[in-house]
């Protein structure tokens, strides 16, 4: 091999003169091939890969609508029902791409839940959850710029509803919102504006996945057990183990998708924005998309609107900085006898104020809705704190091998065939 | 929310619970329904050809809610995101198609002269709307605007069914509610005052094939009419669904049997 060149380890000889020049074969082999595995994954550690697969899918059908899509606010609501109609399979398009939008969400709270349940945010994670959190605030952001474009009554309304979030900035929030809206309402420089935004974001978006990637391969994946892998014992190569179990993940995903896109498309949508939007109307109830009314449900929950703009954004903002909320050592929620009980509750709060959050604000509704806020900011703030304290941990098995051994003896040969994943 | 009707959504709602991957899925399930909470009378379920997995349009019913849209409804409302062309898909032939394009003026032009002109309507020709813009159609109607129908069947909680109702929901108001001026009572108009007068009358409309016209049947069959408008694709968009699914189902068998195979030495 000569001086400069990266030795390859591949036969073909096209291949083999390539990966010297850019080793891109041989990177793919270390990261994706033999890459290291635990063996131990059950299938939420599907969420990721489906997660990427539903981030090409969304880039992929963004692309042709772009291409039949008007950003006008007189033509946008007409360019889309062209799309359902005279586009060639548009409608497929379409439904796909607002579907994806919901899958996506889906596959990502799975995704997150997963991550706390496991407590994949703990060192050396901390990063790469970080980032993570990053990623679903670009979703949410570029997630409601693409709702608006339709231009029905909702994307109409709820853009004028979240752009005005802006304007409980003291002093200069007003000055802030007239930035946004490019005008003095939300109007046709506000409909430019986020068409543009939304075709970039998702670029942005698989930067950081990248990133979110490249942090995962220098860590390593944590595993339902929450301990590190201790030799090649404890882990598989990627491929064919993960790969084959990842497609099986995603034929599945791919089923519940197509049931959402074919047989309820509009399901998950809001009937008025089928109503083209209509700034002298304002609909009985302004929604967001079922994704957001978690937030929705504590913004409103607050009494005072910089209140609740604050406590909305923490929310999220929490997220950042719970690797170092959570002062346990021990990972896994199956090893946390107390922990495992008080996050069930926070997962039922988050679940208790997406339902709050599509009610009107009122009455007992609003009511519910500041007990479930009260709870998922107790749980971060005061319990994980004080529980890596209090909390006496179940004992952590050995390593990742000795418990699939089933108490550690060899397996009798019957046995061979119990599935992992249920472990 | 869609055209389904209630038992249909119910349906897929326990396959889409059973299909769920997790807690994520319900609650999109559980959340639609709150978004869907209205003012109005709950709309009662009413049988329409298209529900279901493999349901699809009635066209003898569609072509005479077609009918009715052209002789009743069309004097006030718009469905400006339809072709004549389009008529084609309910089992018009291209002759009647064009026949019945032919018998609407539209504007064109600018000619060599400059000038804009009529012409009878080709089948390539939208819809003709009543009204030139919204502010004519309010001042034709008391200050309500009627709203253009291509998408209705989506763009209201209930869809069909909801359409159906409000069709048949006129009567005389009950005791102790007093209208305001032009406004009429119907049971499932959220709030129950509508500007738009009983619509449909026995009789109202002659049928070719010799269909009574009770308002129940005209109502039946404009609402079929309207759900092919908003979703003319439903039918092919079924039929690629099941297709897909059965296309998965083998798919994900084997890919499960592929995995337990590759599995096997770790197990």
């Amino acid at each position: 091999m000569a001086i400069g060149l990266h030795d390859s380890d591949f036969k073909n000889p096209v291949v083999r003169w390539i990966d010297a020049r850019l080793p891109v074969f041989t990177m793919m082999q270390k990261e994706y091939g033999t890459f290291p595995t635990p063996r131990n994954f059950n299938y939420f550690w599907n969420f990721g890969a489906l997660a990427m697969i539903n981030l090409m899918i969304m880039i992929a059908t963004g692309i042709f609508l772009a291409m039949h899509y008007t950003p006008h606010t007189t033509m946008a609501f007409d360019s889309v029902e062209r799309i359902m109609r005279d586009v060639n399979y548009g409608w497929l398009l379409r439904y796909v791409h607002a579907n994806g939008a919901s899958m996506f969400f889906i596959v990502v709270y799975i995704h997150i839940w997963r991550g706390l349940w496991y407590g994949s945010y703990k060192a050396p994670r901390e990063l790469l959850w970080m980032l993570g959190v990053v990623i679903f605030l670009l979703m949410m952001a570029t997630a409601f710029m693409g709702y608006v474009l339709p231009w029905g009554q909702m994307s109409f309304w709820g853009a004028t509803v979240i752009t005005n979030l802006f304007s409980a900035i003291p002093l200069i929030g007003p000055d802030i919102v007239t930035w946004l809206w490019g005008g003095f309402s939300v109007d046709n420089p506000t409909l430019n504006r986020f068409y543009s935004l939304h075709y970039l974001l998702p670029f942005v978006i698989v930067g950081v996945v990248f990133l979110h990637v490249a942090a995962l391969h220098i860590t390593g994946s944590n595993n339902p057990l929450g301990i590190d892998p201790k030799g090649p014992q404890d882990t598989i190569p990627f491929h064919p183990y993960y790969t084959i179990k990842d497609s099986v993940g995603v034929v599945a995903y791919l089923v519940v998708f197509a049931i959402l896109v074919f047989f309820m498309p509009n399901y998950l949508g809001h009937p008025d924005n089928y109503i083209p939007a209509n700034p002298l109307v304002t609909p009985a109830h302004i929604v967001p998309e079922w994704y957001f009314l978690p937030y929705y449900a504590i913004l409103r929950a607050v009494p005072d609107k910089l209140g609740g703009v604050v406590l909305m954004f923490a929310s999220i903002a929490v997220l950042f900085v719970l690797p170092w909320l959570d002062t346990s050592p021990v990972r896994s929620m199956r090893f946390r006898p107390l922990a495992k009980w008080f996050l069930v509750l926070w997962g039922i709060c988050f679940l208790v104020l997406m339902w709050a959050g599509g009610k009107p604000a009122e009455g007992t509704y609003v009511a519910i809705a500041r007990v479930a806020t009260f709870y998922y900011f107790l749980y971060f703030l005061v319990i994980l704190p004080l529980l890596g304290r209090l909390e006496r941990p179940l004992s952590l098995p050995e390593s990742i091998a000795r418990p699939v051994l089933r108490g550690g003896g060899p397996l009798p040969a019957g046995a061979a065939a119990q599935p992992m994943e249920k472990a | 929310m869609s055209v389904f009707g209630n038992t249909v959504r119910a349906t897929f709602r326990a396959t889409f619970r059973a299909l769920a991957l997790g807690a994520g899925l319900l609650l999109g399930a559980g959340a639609a329904p709150a978004l869907a909470a209205g003012e109005a009378t709950a709309i009662p379920d009413h049988r329409f050809s298209f529900e279901g997995l493999f349901g699809t349009y009635d066209r003898a019913s569609a072509q005479r809610g077609f009918q009715v849209y052209k002789e009743v409804c069309a004097a006030c409302h718009a469905m400006k995101q339809l072709s004549y062309r389009n008529l084609r898909e309910l089992g018009l032939s291209d002759a009647e198609v064009r026949a019945i394009a032919a018998t609407v003026e539209v504007q064109d032009g600018p000619n060599d002269e400059g000038q804009m002109f009529e012409r009878p309507a080709r089948p390539s020709d939208r819809f003709r709307s009543p009204f030139p813009n919204e502010n004519a159609a309010r001042a034709a109607n008391n200050g309500a605007y009627p709203p253009d129908l291509s998408v209705i069947a989506k763009a209201r909680e209930g869809g069909a069914d909801y359409l159906h109702a409000l069709l048949t929901g006129y009567s005389d108001p009950p005791p102790g509610v007093t209208l305001m001026d032009g406004m009429n009572y119907n049971r499932y108009f959220p709030g129950h005052q509508i500007a738009m007068a009983q619509p449909l009358n026995e009789g109202q409309v002659t049928f070719h094939d010799g269909t009574n016209a009770t308002v129940e049947q005209m109502a039946h069959d404009v609402a079929t009419f309207l759900a092919w408008a908003a979703e003319p694709e439903m039918e092919e968009r079924k039929r690629m669904g099941v297709r897909l699914i059965m296309f998965l189902t083998i798919l994900g068998g084997l890919a499960y049997a592929v995995k337990r195979r590759i599995w096997q030495d770790v197990h």
